[in-house]
């Protein structure tokens, strides 16, 4: 080999090595120009389904926020991490994006196991949560933001409505066999019996995850309803069993007229999947639907829609949740003037930001937000229609006032109280695990 | 009709005299033309009025059209009711029900609407006949209803199907408005039981006046009513009846001794019915039992080979449904029934493959096949999610599949289910001729009892294994073809029976495809008959369990095995 030390291939080895230490230097530059946000949603496993969306609805905000020149002057960055619907590995991660990457703020988690399972890591690191999905209650958190549903705003008035407007009184109450139907069954089963409702009017059935075989059940429901008194089924039924349930409900000719279920899992998201025939006419209650014609609303479907490169995907009521969530973050960012976990926490509390669906949503004290709440009747197109909607927004209430062990407790995290379970009885803070 | 606006001032129509000469109070041009246009309205109308026409149909009620095309809920009830009130309508009434009457945007006009290859096939909301137009999808816009709405619309189209020609629609129209009737109601029931000959149709409107009669207070006429009542099976008498059934709930002692006497022989009847309907229920989750293990008896039973992708076969079949209900979305029982062979073939090819790329390997280690094909189940759930998305298909049931065949009130069979309890008992049928009369059974039994002997005898065992296994995998793709029609469709559909299936081999002793049926149909009946004691969740721990202690007891199953070959 001949090598001939030529100026101009020396010339040549300068820049390139020049230009190869700039450019393992601008990333570290960068980084100090960055404000990292984490976003925590399985990509994989079994809840890929519903939280794959959610990724990309985070994607979406950092983008459009860095559009309009980002936060504090400097640039978000996503960091995406996939737990894989493990339960543990949320907690892995989230340890991994506080520690490690150093996020200012992690938005994340969908079942109510994987949020157990983060909350000991944040509370340890301080770091902050936003929690986007319906849930049951029983818990706040110093470094959880709950952006979706309590009971108060999901199941409660969806009773009230059905009780009200429809005149039901005989209840089912069907769920799958884990720790969010039993709560929220729990809750509504002191509820009901608190308005009058007897024992032997309400019926409680547990079903195992992805049951297929509805025959008995949807033949007891069909005996229980036909009784003489309205009867109505209260769903918090999850996820793939629901499509056996509400086929069993048509084929045995038990229509919506007649028993109509009101369910708290099933949006536009699942129904885009499903054969929509024998749902038309049965109920959800959320915080949100698609189809609520207001400019807000469909700004943000036209934005989702662009970014998703897809003109059919649909909105649902935990895309809302996060929209909302992550813009409160940055107002309060901005407020505080700072991403430190602490400041922002403070600065956190009383920011408002307005709904999609119309009103204003405003971080409260015990960390849980006031929404509208809206009930909808599911069309044939997987859409659903507004049938009932409170006419101002209710505040979440994070320990149910129905329960008799947890109706002295509050949630109040500014001073002088500052805890998660005040006994308003005792005056102390309670430290009930959550 | 020109103009909207024409339209909507028709209800307030000018006197006669007006018409006669244009009346130019405030002159305008605008003013007198429209003046001009009420005159020509007003002279059409005459015209047509005069000529003893009926009067173009719609054109007479533009009014409540518009409130249902535009309205609120609320408006489109009150527009439904006015539309209720003219037979005229009842095709538009029908088709709003049945979800076709769109709005037509371009014209601002209500049409029914049909799917066509480009979009929407739109014809007249009056007749349903007349073609309009056909149009892009987006070129109309749904009506949407609420339950209350659906109701209301449920009696109006009752009360003008009461005088219909079809005995059938008559019926349905009877059964619609006496679902709690009403006093306009009941008086239209008892017009028509005066003119109608038809004996079903009779006896129908007879038991909703019997329980009118029930709640009046004509005593006699309430004796005669329970004493009709207590030998139907209606649900709304049995109701009433149980009701007055209940201590201190009648005054009179004799009315209320009757109906507890009729309670007491009704009750006694509709326990024959539950006991019915539960060894249903049984059968059919039994069917499917059997079904999703009946391949698995073939590959586990017969050839000894144990199969953890079995469950992943039978996702295979279902996605082939759901591949042939894309391919024909015209014809969704046709192309249901075509997915059987389809589900078979995809099944069987696969199963071959295996069968010749992994599993002949591994014969005689049972531990390394099971492994090897659960590897395969992975590997085949996860190509599946990579192809279609890891999101649930739709498979649509068609129309003769759906919805429950009657018997009466209190007794009602799913006709899905009762499909697949046919069709389960048709491929056990079919699989047994095969084993039974072909030649490829014969080879399939003699390799099963003695592989080296059956090799003497010139047999190709090698061929004979990938054709068994072949034929166990194609019945599996079978079975998904009905799971389809029962269960969601996605990549984790095999998960949820691979365990039943072994439960049901193993059950019914490996070996024996007449115990892969008795114990698929009485596991399933077993679990039916608990349920209602122990809930869903522990009725299929306690039949686990009783499964774990029968097998500690007889290790074969039900039917063991007899002979050489078992000992082998």
């Amino acid at each position: 080999m001949k090598i001939a030390f030529n100026p101009l291939r020396k010339l040549a080895l300068t820049a390139a090595l020049s230009s190869l230490l700039l450019a393992s230097v601008t990333p570290a530059r960068a980084e100090d120009g960055t404000i990292k946000v984490g976003v925590l949603h399985s990509l994989s496993g079994t809840m890929a389904i519903s939280e794959t969306t959610l990724k990309d609805t985070m994607l979406m905000l950092i983008d459009e926020q860095n559009k309009k020149g980002g936060l504090l002057g400097k640039k978000l960055e996503a960091v995406v991490v996939d737990p894989a619907s493990d339960w543990p590995l949320f907690a892995e991660k989230a340890r991994e994006l506080l520690t490690k990457d150093k996020v200012a703020s992690i938005f994340g988690c969908w079942t109510s196991v994987s949020r157990k399972s983060v909350l000991p890591v944040i509370e340890e690191l301080n770091g902050i949560l936003f929690y986007p999905v319906q849930y049951e209650g029983e818990e706040s958190s110093k470094n959880v933001f709950y952006t979706g549903a309590a009971p108060n705003q999901q199941a409660i008035p969806a009773v009230d409505y059905l009780m009200n407007d429809l005149k039901v009184e005989r209840w089912i109450l069907a769920g799958t066999d884990y720790v969010y139907p039993r709560t929220t069954n729990k809750i509504l089963e002191a509820y009901l019996k608190a308005k009058g409702v007897k024992e032997k009017d309400i019926m409680i059935n547990y079903t195992p995850f992805g049951h297929s075989d509805w025959q008995s059940i949807v033949a007891d429901i069909k005996k229980f309803g036909s009784a003489g008194k309205k009867t109505a089924v209260v769903s918090t039924i999850n996820g793939d069993a629901n499509i056996p349930f509400y086929k069993e409900l048509g084929n045995q000719g038990v229509s919506a007229e007649d028993i109509p279920v009101v369910a708290f899992s099933v949006g536009e998201e699942e129904l885009s999947g499903m054969d929509t025939k024998p749902l038309v006419g049965h109920l959800a209650a959320w915080n949100y639907f698609m189809s609520v014609d207001t400019t807000k609303n469909a700004a943000f479907i036209k934005q989702w829609q662009d970014y998703i490169k897809n003109p059919k995907r649909v909105t649902n009521d935990p895309m809302e949740a996060h929209y909302i969530g992550f813009n409160m973050w940055v107002k309060a960012v901005e407020k505080a003037g700072t991403t430190d976990p602490e400041a922002v926490q403070k600065a956190l509390i009383g920011v408002e930001f307005p709904n999609l669906t119309g009103g204003i949503a405003k971080m409260l004290p015990n960390h849980h937000i006031s929404k509208p709440v809206l009930i909808g009747e599911i069309q044939d197109d997987g859409q659903f229609v507004t049938v009932w909607q409170t006419n101002k927004v209710v505040d979440g209430d994070a320990w149910s006032d129905y329960l008799p062990e947890s109706k002295p407790i509050i949630a109040d995290w500014t001073a002088p109280i500052s805890c998660g379970n005040y006994n308003t009885k005792t005056k102390k803070c309670s430290g009930q695990n959550y | 009709m020109t103009t909207n606006h024409a339209k909507n001032d028709f209800k307030t129509l000018p006197l006669p005299e007006h018409t006669a000469g244009p009346v130019r109070r405030n002159g305008g041009v605008f003013k007198s033309l429209l003046s001009l246009a009420r005159a020509a309205i007003w002279a059409l109308f005459l015209l047509t009025f005069s000529a003893n026409l009926a009067a173009q149909t719609g054109d007479d009620l533009p009014q409540p059209l518009e409130q249902l095309r535009l309205g609120s809920m609320a408006e489109r009830e009150q527009a439904i009711e006015q539309l209720a009130e003219d037979s005229r309508n009842l095709k538009l009434l029908q088709a709003l029900q049945d979800g076709q009457l769109m709005d037509w945007k371009a014209e601002s006009r209500l049409v029914i609407a049909s799917e066509s290859a480009k979009g929407y096939n739109l014809r007249d909301p009056f007749d349903g006949k007349a073609v309009l137009a056909d149009v892009e999808r987006d070129a109309v816009g749904k009506l949407n209803l609420t339950n209350k709405l659906r109701s209301v619309l449920r009696k109006a189209i009752g009360g003008l199907q009461l005088n219909a020609d079809s005995a059938d629609m008559r019926l349905e129209a009877v059964k619609a408005i006496a679902k709690d009737a009403d006093d306009k109601a009941l008086q239209l029931l008892r017009k028509r039981l005066e003119k109608e000959r038809d004996a079903a149709v009779l006896a129908a409107i007879q038991e909703a006046l019997w329980l009118q009669d029930l709640n009046g207070d004509d005593k006699p006429a309430r004796l005669a009513a329970i004493t009709a009542l207590k030998n139907i099976n209606n649900q709304d008498a049995y109701n009433r009846l149980r009701e007055l059934a209940e201590p201190d709930a009648e005054a009179d002692p004799e009315v209320a001794e009757q109906a507890r006497s009729a309670v007491k022989k009704i009750e006694s009847r509709l326990q024959n019915y539950a006991a019915i309907e539960t060894v249903f229920f049984g059968l059919s989750l039994g069917a499917v039992l059997v079904l999703a293990s009946i391949g698995l008896a073939i590959t586990f039973g017969v050839m000894g080979v144990i199969n953890m992708a079995h469950g992943e076969l039978m996702m295979l079949g279902a996605y082939t449904t759901y591949v042939m209900q894309q391919l024909l979305p015209e014809y969704l029982g046709t192309a249901l029934i075509i997915s059987i062979p389809m589900a078979f073939l995809v099944a069987a090819l696969v199963g071959v493959i295996i069968e010749r790329g992994i599993i002949r390997f591994l014969y005689g280690r049972p531990l390394e096949t099971l492994l090897a094909t659960f590897g395969v189940s992975l590997f085949l759930q996860q190509s599946v999610r990579s192809i279609f998305s890891p999101l649930n298909r739709s498979v649509s049931t068609p129309d003769w599949m759906s919805g429950s065949w009657q018997i009466n009130d209190f007794l009602s069979l799913t006709w899905n289910r009762f499909y697949i309890l046919i069709f389960c008992l048709l491929v056990f049928t079919a699989l047994l001729q095969i084993l039974k009369r072909t030649k490829l059974g014969l080879e399939v039994r003699a390799v099963a009892q003695n592989r080296g002997m059956a090799r003497a005898m010139g047999i190709p065992t090698a061929r004979v294994d990938a054709m068994t296994f072949g034929l166990g995998s194609g019945i599996a793709g079978v079975a998904g073809v009905a799971l389809s029609q029962i269960t969601n469709v996605g990549p984790n559909l095999g998960q949820a029976y691979i365990v039943d299936s072994f439960m049901v081999v193993v059950f019914g002793g490996v070996g024996n495809l007449f115990g892969t049926l008795v114990a698929g149909f009485s596991l399933g009946i077993a679990n039916k008959f608990l349920e209602p004691y122990a809930g869903a969740v522990l009725a299929k721990i306690l039949v686990l369990v009783f499964i774990i202690l029968f097998i500690q007891k007889k290790p074969r199953g039900l039917f063991p095995q007899k002979g050489r070959a078992a000992d082998g």
